[in-house]
């Protein structure tokens, strides 16, 4: 990226070292590393570190020195100038000036202020004496953690999230705890009363007592002034050598206050994080108000200083529109999942499921066939999913008998069906793919500090594969680093070359009438000179299927096995599978087969799972040879597009069957092959419901019945078993044919580059499937007309070279 | 001093491609050439399980490893954070629109490697 630096660079003076103000900083640094010189004041003593994982160090799970995110080293390497310890005093908005408690002095260009929030503390009579103390840093964690050594009971107020933790923390550190809550039920804020009773029950068989609805009225010193005991309002007396105030937060507006700047509950920002008084002063984590809201989780936090980021850099492109957010506890060993709208109550739909003996309670909220909120105790592998399906908006009719079952209750394989992380071992395997176990992720994020699924992923390959792992994951994530993993609920960008959307993209191409990649890039403003190998792959075919005939395939921008047109193994050999209609071949076929083999020395041929011959192990500068050879059409097995049509013999041959399978399979293939598709797609045909050719998992299946032929879509055989589902029941082979195209055609408009059918309908939704072909017939034909007129005269690329577009100069080494 | 030794034409690579220059008895090189016409040469061996670098997806100054997407820098052969390791990097030159390798580097640089 070219850019005329200033030679001066400009100031950014940042207050507040925490979570909040460091992750923008860190942002900035990644966009725009030279625009700044960049000071940091910071009213601990400490660096950076991650707040969230003070509980865990109460409990004794971790040290302090696990939880710094940015050590020393960190800030001199980037050459920021960096005050801990100092607390800043005032700030002179004119001369643009930081002046901090101790006369330290700082000029600035750009101001963020993220100095956070400070513990509500409840104005009683006694709450300053000695052993009073709040739960916000480390040293209020330094004191419990002594506190413990030598006292014996200590008193939590509030019942809320933070309170839990202290209370669980001093439990495990041997004092006798009780909770006093003034509220009917603990953690009212993110929990309903029956869960709140399951959190309590399982709380109390760890040793902690609960003041349920008590309301304190002072703290009573004993005769050195610290403090002795509780009084309620009640007159009850409870006794206390320590008290620790968890009855919530607020925003610390102190210095913005006095600096003039508007604050309402926060200080109060714009979609930029810039606040609404000064512009050059921005404000993002627990201190800023957005839109009304201050947020105190991380997911919201980090967000916010992606969008600063971008605008401190001068992009200017980010807005942050809000932060829909879920609530995870971190006490080990109970589980527990919110968010959004979980009361329900009237005008909302609930489905519950109540299990009070195996301590597990499952509320999902319903409205005008969304889901809005859900609460989940005991069980909460599913959180991530229903907190997806809450923020895409999704309508769930077609699921919605399945809903409470979650997402992963059948068919996911690869980690031994486990779905508990917290139980599991560190040597067990989580992520099959990838062999990575759970110790491993756990120490990843520990040791790099990270927060997200996506940096879990980078860094680990963990759940980067097939995603089957990915709740267990997060799990993991929640509990080591404390991370809220939530994505933010925008739209996902396609990659890290754009913010733009596989939707905005594809929309920009059919309504821009959009034909090269090199267009779309700069339609869209990509970010980089020609993408990456995620983005390039995907808008080619999206070029391809939106314009048939009209764009051109560019090869060099498909995945090797689309440009070779054979399959990459791991020792840079390639496979070759030629097709065979419905899985019938002829002894002419096997016999060319079979002297390419002898003749290519090839060293594995082996029968596939689509009833087809794959080749092993066939060298590159062979392949043309060895097609030619063969002489049969190709089996696109390498490719995102039709692979086979399995059958069964049908009636021609089995006493069993109904309808001629085997033929209308042959059709099928016929008519869809060359077909490319945003995955692969897999057919089947079954002549009778015995199924054999298993027609229930495959992208569309068909099963002949006496009466005509049942139709199946959206069915998955792979990484998650998924069954097909039906779709509707066809008299003749022509509709068969004309059904199973339109629904094909569907897809390749409508899905996303790499998602397979499953993932298609079960995002669109079958019924939004079903109404775009079995309601419309015109739409139906439309469909198929299209899909026909796009493979019309489509070349065969193990035969028509030139017209596929295979550069045959791949097939040559160059002589050195 | 080094040896140059003409390999192919500029234009004899795609753009945003690759072809492999093949060593006898040992690893080819790949020699890549990207969207504004740069050259770069790198053993045909990622640094993470031994894919055939030529094969991938060329974009901006890297390449994608076809085996496992590990993205690679063309000019130094080495591995996009969070990946860490490096393939080794020949000395290529083009003039007049011929790409030139070390002779030198081609006959003895990488040749112990292990085939992938």
């Amino acid at each position: 990226m070219k850019r005329d630096l200033p030679v001066q660079k400009q100031k950014l003076v940042v207050v507040g070292n925490g979570m909040a103000g460091i992750r923008a900083v860190e942002e900035l640094l990644k966009i725009a590393p030279e625009l700044y010189d960049i000071t940091v004041f910071g009213a601990e003593p400490h660096p950076n570190y991650n707040r969230i994982l003070l509980s865990p160090v109460l409990a004794g799970e971790q040290t302090i020195d696990e939880i710094i995110l940015n050590p020393l080293s960190w800030y001199a390497e980037h050459g920021i100038t960096l005050h801990t310890g100092k607390k800043v005093a005032r700030v002179d908005r004119i001369k643009r000036v930081v002046t901090a408690e101790d006369g330290t002095e700082a000029a600035y260009d750009r101001l963020l202020l993220a100095t956070g929030s400070n513990p509500f503390i409840l104005p009683v009579p006694g709450k300053e004496l000695s052993g009073v103390i709040t739960y916000r840093d480390i040293a209020d964690t330094e004191a419990m953690i002594d506190a413990a050594k030598s006292y014996k009971n200590a008193v939590v107020i509030g019942g809320g999230l933070l309170g839990l933790e202290a209370a669980n923390g001093l439990r495990l550190r041997g004092m006798d705890v009780t909770v006093v809550h003034i509220m009917p039920w603990l953690m009212e804020r993110q929990l309903d009363d029956t869960a709140g009773q399951l959190l309590q029950r399982s709380l109390e068989a760890r040793g902690i007592r609960f003041e349920i609805g008590a309301n304190t009225e002072a703290l009573i010193p004993d005769k050195n002034g610290r403090v002795m005991c509780v009084k309620f309002k009640d007159g009850r007396e409870i006794p206390a050598d320590l008290v620790v105030m968890a009855a919530g937060i607020r925003p610390n507006t102190t210095l913005a206050e006095s600096m003039g700047l508007h604050c309402n509950r926060g200080i109060v920002v714009s979609d930029t994080l810039q606040t609404t008084t000064d512009p050059r002063i921005y404000a993002v984590g627990e201190c800023a108000a957005h839109r009304g809201i201050a947020y105190g989780l991380v997911a919201p936090l980090f967000e916010q200083g992606k969008v600063c980021a971008t605008h401190l850099a001068e992009f200017g492109i980010g807005r942050y529109s809000g932060s829909t957010t879920s609530t995870k506890l971190k006490v080990t060993g109970i589980d527990l999942f919110s968010a959004g709208q979980f009361m329900g109550g009237d005008g909302f739909e609930q489905i519950v499921l109540n299990d009070p003996f195996g301590g597990v309670y499952k509320k999902l909220v319903i409205k005008d066939d969304k889901l809005v909120g859900a609460c989940l105790y005991g069980d909460t592998v599913d959180g991530s999913w229903y907190f997806k399906l809450m923020r895409e908006g999704r309508k769930i009719a077609d699921i919605r008998d399945k809903l409470m079952f979650g997402e992963s209750n059948i068919g996911d394989t690869g980690h031994e069906g486990n779905t508990r992380a917290a139980a599991m071992a560190d040597s067990d395997e989580v992520c099959g793919c990838n062999g990575v176990n759970k110790g491993a992720i756990c120490k990843a994020i520990k040791d790099k500090g990270l927060f997200t699924l996506d940096e879990v992923r980078k860094h680990t390959k963990a759940s980067a594969s097939c995603g089957s792992c990915t709740g267990l994951v997060e799990q993991l994530l929640m509990f080591t680093a404390g991370g809220d993993y939530s994505k933010p609920p925008t739209k996902k960008a396609m990659c890290g070359c754009t913010d733009a959307s596989h939707a905005d993209v594809r929309q920009a191409i059919r309504d821009e009438h959009l034909l090269t990649i090199d267009g779309v890039y700069k339609r869209m403003g990509w970010r980089t000179p020609n993408g990456c190998a995620s983005c390039r792959p995907a808008i080619n075919y999206y070029l391809l299927s939106s314009w048939p005939k009209e764009a051109e395939d560019d090869p060099q921008s498909r995945y090797i096995n689309e440009r070779s047109h054979a399959n990459i193994q791991k020792d840079g050999t390639y496979s070759v599978i030629p097709r065979m209609w419905g899985g019938m071949t002829s002894a002419d076929e096997l016999r060319r087969i079979a002297n390419a083999v002898d003749k290519f020395n090839i060293p594995a041929v082996k029968v596939t799972g689509g009833q087809r011959l794959d080749l092993l192990g066939v060298k590159k500068e062979d392949l043309p040879a060895v097609w030619k050879d063969i002489g049969m059409p190709s089996g696109h097995a390498y490719a995102k597009a039709l692979r086979t049509v399995k059958t069964c013999v049908g009636s021609e041959w089995c006493r069993f069957g109904t309808q001629d399978s085997t033929k209308m399979g042959q059709d099928l293939e016929r008519a869809l092959w060359r077909m490319y598709a945003p995955h692969k797609v897999k057919l089947a045909v079954s002549g009778c419901p015995r199924n054999c050719a298993e027609s229930g998992i495959k992208d569309v299946g068909v099963i002949g019945v006496d009466s005509g032929w049942e139709l199946y879509v959206a069915g998955n055989g792979g990484i998650k078993t998924e069954v097909a589902q039906f779709f509707v029941k066809v008299k003749t082979p022509e509709d068969v044919l004309e059904y199973s195209g339109a629904f094909l055609q569907l897809y390749r408009e409508e899905g996303w580059y790499l998602e397979r059918t499953v993932h298609y309908v079960s995002r669109v939704g079958l019924d939004h499937v079903k109404k775009k072909i079995l309601d419309d017939a015109t739409n139906r034909k439309a469909l198929w007309d299209k899909l026909q007129f796009s493979l019309d005269g489509e070349p065969d690329p193990w035969f028509e070279f030139e017209r596929a577009k295979v550069d045959l100069r791949q097939f040559e080494a160059v002589s050195s | 001093m080094s040896d140059w030794k003409m390999i192919c034409r500029v234009e004899d690579i795609p753009v945003l491609g690759a072809r492999r220059v093949a060593r006898d008895g040992a690893v080819a090189v790949a020699v890549f050439r990207n969207s504004e016409d740069k050259v770069f040469a790198l053993l045909d061996r990622c640094p993470h399980e031994g894919g055939p670098l030529s094969q991938g997806i060329v974009f901006g100054e890297s390449v994608a490893c076809p085996l496992h997407n590990w993205t690679i820098g063309l000019a130094d052969g080495c591995a996009k954070a969070p990946d860490v390791g490096c393939t080794t990097p020949f000395a290529c030159k083009v003039d007049g629109g011929q790409v030139y390798l070390d002779a030198g580097e081609l006959r003895t640089k990488a040749v112990e490697t292990a085939a992938a």
